[in-house]
This record gives C-alpha cells, structure tokens and sequence, in this order.
C-alpha cells in the first residue's frame, strides 16, 4: 500500500458482529483512508451494510447485537464504554439507502443537526443551511423555496437533501448505504459527481451493489463475502487484477 | 485534534432525567394493578381474619402487621367509625356475622335483622346473565365477522364497520335504560313474562355491550389468517364459503375463542346495564325470566348506602375481588391465546 | 355434506343476516332515544337546573359535571399514557422484562370491570389518600377529603381510560417510520431529542384521537363514580375539587330507577340519554375520523 499509517482515519481490529446467536460479521480488519472514498462491495447479505452502520454505531439500535474487536476512529476505540454515542454520531455522518427527509420544510431539515446542538441564531442557520445545501449542490435548484416541504422534492433532490442534512453537523466522516440505489440514471450521476467533489473534505465509505458505481466514485474498495473481509485494495487493481479468487468471480459478475 | 473529547462522554442531565421519568410513569400502569389487588383485597380481608364480630380489633391487628405503618391511620378510622356508631346508639346496628357458612348461603338479606350475606345467589345471578349475553352475542358477532371479512361486499363492510364502532360508543347507562324502558316492556309483552325485568332482559341489554369486543377481536384474528391460506384453498377449487367455513375459520379458532373470553369478562363486569335491566332480587333460581341480582349490580347499589368498615362493606369488596380474580384471569387465558395466534402468525404457519 | 349447496346459501346467509340484525340493533337503540328525546331537547334544557323537585328544567348541572371530570380525568391520563407509550414504543427493549410486565399491566388493566376501579377509588383515593390528607391537614373532625369528591372520580377515570390512551399513542407511534428516527439519531440526536422532535410530532394525531377516545368512553361510563363523586342532585355547581358533582350517566340512572314518579320525568330521561348519547357520538367520531386520516397517512 502507497499511503501510510497516520493517514488511516478509521481502522477495525477484529470487528465481530453478532445479531442474537448468528455472526455477521467475521473478524474484519481494516484500514481506511482520509481524503478518500472507500466502496465496500458484495453480495446481499454479505455483511457490508452491517459493517457500515458498525462505524457510527447505528447497529445499537437492534436488541441484541453483540459486538467484540475494535473500531479505531483516529485512534478511539468507539465501542469503549466511556465514548458518546451522540458525539460520535455528530462526527460520523451517515446516508441511508432510502432518502428519509423529516416531514418538515427544507430549510427545517438541514437545520435539524444545528439546533440540536443549540444553535439558534436565525442568520447563523440561515448561514448553516445555505452552506450545507451548497455543498450539496442542491442551493441553485430549491433556494427559493426552503419553506417547501422536503417531501416534496423528487427522489434524488431528496437523497442530495438528506446528504446537506448530514454535512450541516460538519461531520469528519460519511457513511453512505446504497445511496443511489432507489433514484434514476440522472440523480444517481449527480450523486455520484457530488461524491467525487466531498472527497476532499470528507472520508466517504459508501455500499454499493452497482459495480460500475464503486468503479466510478471510489478510490479503495473492499469485498465482503459472508461476513469475512475477502480483499481490500485500490479500486483499479481490485477490478484488475484481483489478488484472491473469489473477488475476480463477483467483479466479473460470475456469482452475486 | 478533535478526536480526544470523544471519550469525555457527558453526562446528559436532561436525556438520563427523562429517561427515569419516562420509565417510572410507565411503571405506573404496573403499579395501579398492584395497587387494585392491595386495596381491594385489603378492605374485604376483615372478613377472613374475624370470624367472630367483636373480635373487630384482631382485624385491626392483622392489618398493621400487613401493612405497616400506613395502615395504623386506617385503622384508627375503623375505629372512628365503630365509635361514631356506638354514639349513634340509636339504631340498634347489628354487626354481620361473615363466616364462610354465611357467605355459601342461598340468602343475600345484609340489611335486615340477621344479615345473611350469602353470596351464590349474586353469583348464579351474574354467570346466568353473562351465559345469556354470551350465548346471543358470540353467534351473532362472530357470524357479523365472518361476514365482513370474507362475503362481504365493499359498500356494505363500510356500513358495517363504523356500526359497530357506534355500538361500542354506546354508554352502557344507555343501553341500560334502553332496556328499562323499551326492551323490557317488548319482552314482557312478547312472551307474556310475570316479571318486567329479570335475567333475560338483562342478558339480551348486556349482549348489545358484548358483541362490538366479540365482533373486533374475532374480526381482528379471521383477517390475521394468512392470504397465502385461503388462496392454497381457492386455488384447488374451493368456493369462498367452503374457504370461509373450512379453512378461515378454523385456523382463527385460537382468536375467536379469545375474544369470547373477552365478552365473557366484559359481561361479568359489567354493571350498569345490570343494575337497571334485571330487577335486582336475589333469587337463587335458575329460571331465566325471574329477576336476578348480579355480583358487579350489588355492589353498584349497596355500597353508596353501607358503613364504612362494617362487615356488609367489606363483604362488598369481597365479591369486588372475586370479580376482579374472574375477570383476571379470562383475560390472562385470553391474551395466552391471542399471542399464541400471533406467534404462529409470524412463523407463517 | 362439504360441498352441499344449501351449507353455502346458510352460511353466506347467515352470516348476512347476523351483520343485518346488529346493524339493525343499533338503528332500533338509535331512533328511539333520538324520537324519545327531541321534543324535551332545547337551549333550555340544556341551560337550566332541575326544578320542582328534578320533575322539570333541564340539565345544566349533570353537562358541567360531566365536563369537569372528563377534563381533569384527560389532564392527568392522557400525558400519563402519552408517556407509557413512548416508554413502550421508544424505550422498551421488546425482551425487556419490565416492558413486557408493563405491557400485560395495560392490558389487564383494560380488562378490569368498571365497578372495581370504582372500589378502588374508594379504598385508595378516599379512604387511604383521602383520609390521609385530612389527617395531616385537616381538623380531624370535618372530613374534607375522605369522601366522594369531583377529584377522585376523576382520578379513578383517569386510571381506567389510561390503556385506551396507551394503544391509540403507541399505535401512533410505531406507524412514524423507522427510517425518520435512524435519521435523526445519525446526525448525533439523542434519544430524548429524536422523541421530542420527530417521533412526537408525527404522531400527534394519535395522541388527539387516544384523547378524545378516553373522554368519550369517560364520559358514558357511570359505575366507577357512583361511590366515588356523583351525586343525584345538587343545588349549586361544584366550585372545588373537594365538592361533589350531578352528571350526566348518573342523572339518567337516577332518574330511572329512583325517582318516586317515573312515568312523568320520561321526557327528561329521553332527553338526558340524548344528550350523553350526542356527546360520546361527536367525540366517538372525532376519534374515527382522526384515526382514518392517521392511517391514510400512514400509509401514504
């Protein structure tokens, strides 16, 4: 590998994720980059999404899920007890495979993360809101209605919509789940190029079924098969030349 | 670097508040059924401990070693009011004598010279009405579910529906002078019975209360049964009422049953269609067109007149458990069946 | 016999016919309260006191009785079942042991009968709260809060409608998508804050329609304040909560049961029955309504 150790922004040591008696999760360890984009790929039930909602702990949500290893973000261990969920959370953004806008209006959306955190100075948000939905590249196409509901936006406004909702906490990391999985060939095009241009300011870790996709946006990409991590690498060698077997086998659609 | 504060976890003040608080007011519901054992049961206890009337102070005893201090200011009630007779003086009060003998007796008479404080007539009274209620409304409601989720067309199940939801609303001191007024003159006149009111005039009101719980829980479970069942059994050529008959109904069986036990509980506590439609004499007979006095219609009429403490009050709360243990436990068998149906439900079987 | 045409005909019959003749049951209860009651029915029936000894006048009285136990019964259940079910719906680990009590607690509470929360009321709130209070600040003569009061009933209805609160919220609760709190969690909102700000406000017309339900079958429900607040007539309205109160249920009990002269308070009864009817009605189909538009939402 090219880069070194004090690039790594997230790192798992062992990652086992147990749902009640049934592992998801095999002993995953890995390293990921700052400043880069990291596909994470597989076939269903492969346990990439558990992996992804691993990293900002959403998994606790699910009675009985039991997790042993680490995951390192920048050096914290965020499973150890004495670390804030809700703090971590705020630093570890994540996207969902559906758009799920609050039923409130656009501006109320992306000021949502602010005004959990206190802030309520009417030209600072507005401020927060206009940024976010910038970075969004969304501004130009709603700036004249933020008091519109955001359920009233079209599939892949909403999912940019949910991405500036996401940012306004000004996270360090994004986690994406299939972000472009539900939208049309357009939306998912300017989703893909609003990734390529974050990628400097976040580390994106983003699921995709969409080989062409993870090609596209990613700079690392991992292969997840039945829990285990099968192979991690550059994403040009990855879809190249493939180290192990059963990676060459799924990126050249033989099974999956 | 901002990754160290990560591990200065605060402490949220107001999250870990509202969690307690949120956690003990749902204790709350929790703690009102143990606070209706306790308070029922307590008042009917004196019973149990004094056979004898004039032992009244032993009841006193027993109570504040039960429970403890706060009992000691009921106890100083009871004997307020015990004192508060005496200085009445000038009706001579007879204190019942509630020994188990007296309570299997045949004779409810607790105001007269020798109370008698016989409960099974009060008992019969209830179960004959409830049998009565249950009998016309189980059919009659489950046939109406039946009908609804499985014949009937669109038009006529939104008529339905919300029918039944008004019949629900119905306060039941509505339906009890419904049937003080019109039914019971419309049964009189109809079979020619001596009474205005007795059991089966009771019985019929009451089943007006029974049927929308039968009708909901029933219809509730027969469209719980999976579509992938009645559509195995359309497929092979069935009709829609062979389907209906062979098939739905039997795989609801589980929910239906609950929902009778419902109605069941329902009748058996329920007071004022009672109280106003069955004529109130304690008969001890089984005779449906003879005026009946039920456990829950007894109490209803007693116990704004009784003393506070005497034996006939807590005779009262006696019969208040005995409802309360009944109606217990139909719905702790009903609530068995109901998520036994739906434990199969989700394992598709 | 499995296939015998005249089984289907009975049964489909059958069937019909039993929805027919409850359908029927309920238009019958219906019309002849509505025709016993309209012609007594006017303003001033429902603005008047009972005159001539309860023969004559109107209501005005049992309506503001009514009135005042069902609000103070909603202040007190509905935010104490708004709460138990956002413990339910949002807290509770569907294993949790505690949850699962509390859960057969509500149910069972909705099974007991009326008449014996109305003991209950009796023996905790008047004799055990009640006569503790007047011991700590009363004269230990006069009894203040040791006896039926308006505050009591209340309360007791209050515990009894609490579980028609309690489904009506958490149904409300569990149609608010689940993608909409993971939302709200992933941008680092705590729990509390992710109840208070999404889940509450989505649900809000559970928690209207879980009120009003408990208020309608508050207000047509009569056993559980026979022995713990009503009173057969009064000559003043209830001016505190330690003060006795007429009400409607409880009017036409009275009225038909006990009063020397029956036949000639007929009109007045109708008219009562009326009136409590139309009451629960309203606020019946103010629940109906709001949970159809609940559900159509949900949906949606």
């Amino acid at each position: 590998m090219t880069t070194s150790m004090d690039e790594t922004r997230i790192r798992t040591e062992g990652l086992n994720l147990f749902y009640g008696p049934k592992q998801a999760l095999k002993s995953v360890s890995v390293d990921l980059k700052k400043s880069r984009v990291t596909a994470l790929i597989g076939p269903s039930g492969c346990g990439k999404s558990t992996f992804l909602r691993a990293l900002n702990r959403m998994n606790d949500l699910i009675d009985d899920v039991h997790v042993e290893g680490k995951v390192l973000i920048e050096g914290v261990d965020i499973y150890d007890p004495k670390v804030d969920v809700v703090e971590l959370r705020k630093r570890v953004g994540m996207i969902f495979q559906k758009s799920n806008p609050f039923p409130k209006s656009i501006y109320e959306n992306v000021a949502y993360g602010p005004r959990i955190n206190g802030v309520n100075d009417r030209s600072k948000l507005d401020e927060m809101v206009e940024r976010s939905l910038r970075q969004a590249a969304l501004w130009d196409e709603v700036k004249d209605d933020l008091t519109k509901s955001g359920l009233a936006l079209s599939g892949g406004q909403q999912q940019r919509l949910c991405i500036a909702r996401a940012m306004a906490v000004n996270p360090e990391i994004l986690l994406m789940d299939e972000p472009a999985s539900a939208l049309d060939p357009i939306a998912t095009a300017k989703i893909e190029e609003l990734i390529y241009q974050l990628k400097s300011t976040y580390t994106i870790v983003i699921v995709t079924h969409n080989m062409q996709q993870a090609a596209r946006v990613s700079d690392d990409t991992a292969f997840f098969y039945l829990g285990e991590l099968i192979e991690m690498d550059e994403t040009k060698k990855m879809f190249t030349a493939p180290s192990k077997k059963q990676t060459e086998d799924y990126v050249t659609g033989r099974f999956g | 670097m901002r990754s160290s504060d990560l591990y200065t976890r605060k402490f949220h003040v107001s999250e870990f508040l509202a969690e307690k608080l949120i956690a003990a007011t749902a204790f709350l519901s929790f703690a009102v059924i143990i606070l209706i054992f306790v308070f029922v049961f307590r008042e009917a206890l004196p019973i149990f401990s004094s056979s004898e009337p004039a032992t009244h102070d032993e009841a006193v005893q027993e109570e504040v070693e039960t429970y403890g201090e706060e009992a000691l200011g009921e106890a100083s009630q009871l004997r307020a009011a015990e004192e508060k007779e005496r200085r009445a003086g000038s009706i001579e009060h007879v204190e019942g004598n509630a020994s188990l003998r007296n309570l299997l007796s045949t004779d409810w008479q607790p105001v007269s010279g020798e109370p008698k404080f016989g409960l099974l007539p009060l008992i019969v009274g209830s179960l004959k009405v409830s049998l009565i209620a249950i009998l016309l409304a189980a059919p009659l409601a489950i046939l109406a579910a039946l009908y609804t989720s499985t014949f009937a067309p669109k038009r006529v199940k939104e008529i339905l529906k919300p029918a039944i939801e008004i019949l629900a609303g119905f306060p039941s001191v509505v339906i009890g002078f419904f049937a003080l007024i019109v039914l019971a003159t419309f049964v009189q006149d109809l079979f020619g019975t001596m009474y205005r009111l007795n059991a089966f005039v009771g019985g019929v009101a009451l089943s007006l209360a029974v049927i929308p719980i039968v009708y909901t829980i029933a219809e509730d479970a027969i469209a719980a049964v999976p579509k992938s069942m009645t559509e195995a059994s359309l497929a092979l050529g069935a009709t829609s009422w062979q389907t209906a008959l062979f098939v739905t109904l039997p795989a609801a069986t589980p929910g239906i049953f609950a929902a009778v036990l419902l109605g069941v509980g329902r009748a058996f506590g329920e007071t004022m269609i009672v109280l106003m439609a069955t004529g109130n004499a304690a008969l001890m007979t089984f005779n449906v067109t003879d005026p009946v006095r039920t456990m829950s219609a007894t109490i209803g009429a007693e116990m704004a007149e009784v003393v506070f403490g005497d034996t006939h009050y807590n005779v009262l709360f006696l019969i208040g458990s005995i409802l309360f243990i009944f109606t217990f436990t139909l719905n702790a068998v009903a609530e068995f069946y109901i998520r036994r149906r739906l434990l199969r439900k989700f394992r598709g079987g | 016999m499995r296939n015998a045409p005249w089984l289907g005909t009975l049964t489909v019959v059958g069937s019909g016919a039993a929805a027919l003749t409850i359908i029927l049951l309920v238009v019958v209860v219906m019309a002849n309260i509505l025709i016993g009651g309209w012609d007594t029915l006017s303003w001033e029936f429902l603005s008047a006191a009972p005159t001539e000894g309860m023969t004559a006048g109107g209501v005005f009285p049992a309506i503001v009785g009514t009135f005042l136990r069902v609000i103070l019964m909603s202040i007190v259940g509905v935010p104490i079942g708004a709460i138990t079910a956002i413990y339910l719906s949002e807290y509770a680990s569907q294993r949790s042991i505690f949850a699962r009590f509390i859960r057969f607690a509500v149910n069972t509470l909705a099974g007991v009968p009326a008449i014996v929360f109305g003991l209950f009321g009796l023996g905790f709130f008047i004799q055990f709260v009640g006569g503790g209070m007047d011991r700590a600040f009363g004269d230990g003569v006069e009894l203040r809060w040791a006896q039926p009061n308006l505050l009591w009933a209340s309360l007791t209805m209050a515990l009894m409608t609490l579980p028609v609160v309690i489904v009506s919220v958490e149904e409300a609760m569990r149609n608010v998508p689940r993608e909409l709190r993971e939302a709200s969690l992933a941008l680092g909102a705590s729990r509390w804050q992710t109840v208070y700000k999404v889940v509450l406000p989505n649900s809000i017309t559970g928690l209207l329609t879980g009120g009003v339900l408990a208020v309608s079958r508050g207000a047509g429900e009569v056993a559980p304040i026979l022995f713990t607040g009503a009173a057969y007539f009064l000559p003043h309205l209830p001016n505190s909560l330690s003060d006795q109160f007429m009400e409607l249920g409880y009017h036409i009990y009275v009225m038909s049961t006990q009063s020397p002269d029956v036949e000639a308070t007929m009109g007045i009864q109708y008219a009562t029955t009326l009136v409590l009817l139309l009451l629960t009605f309203s606020l019946n189909f103010a629940a109906v309504y709001l949970r159809y538009r609940m559900r159509k939402r949900a949906i949606a």
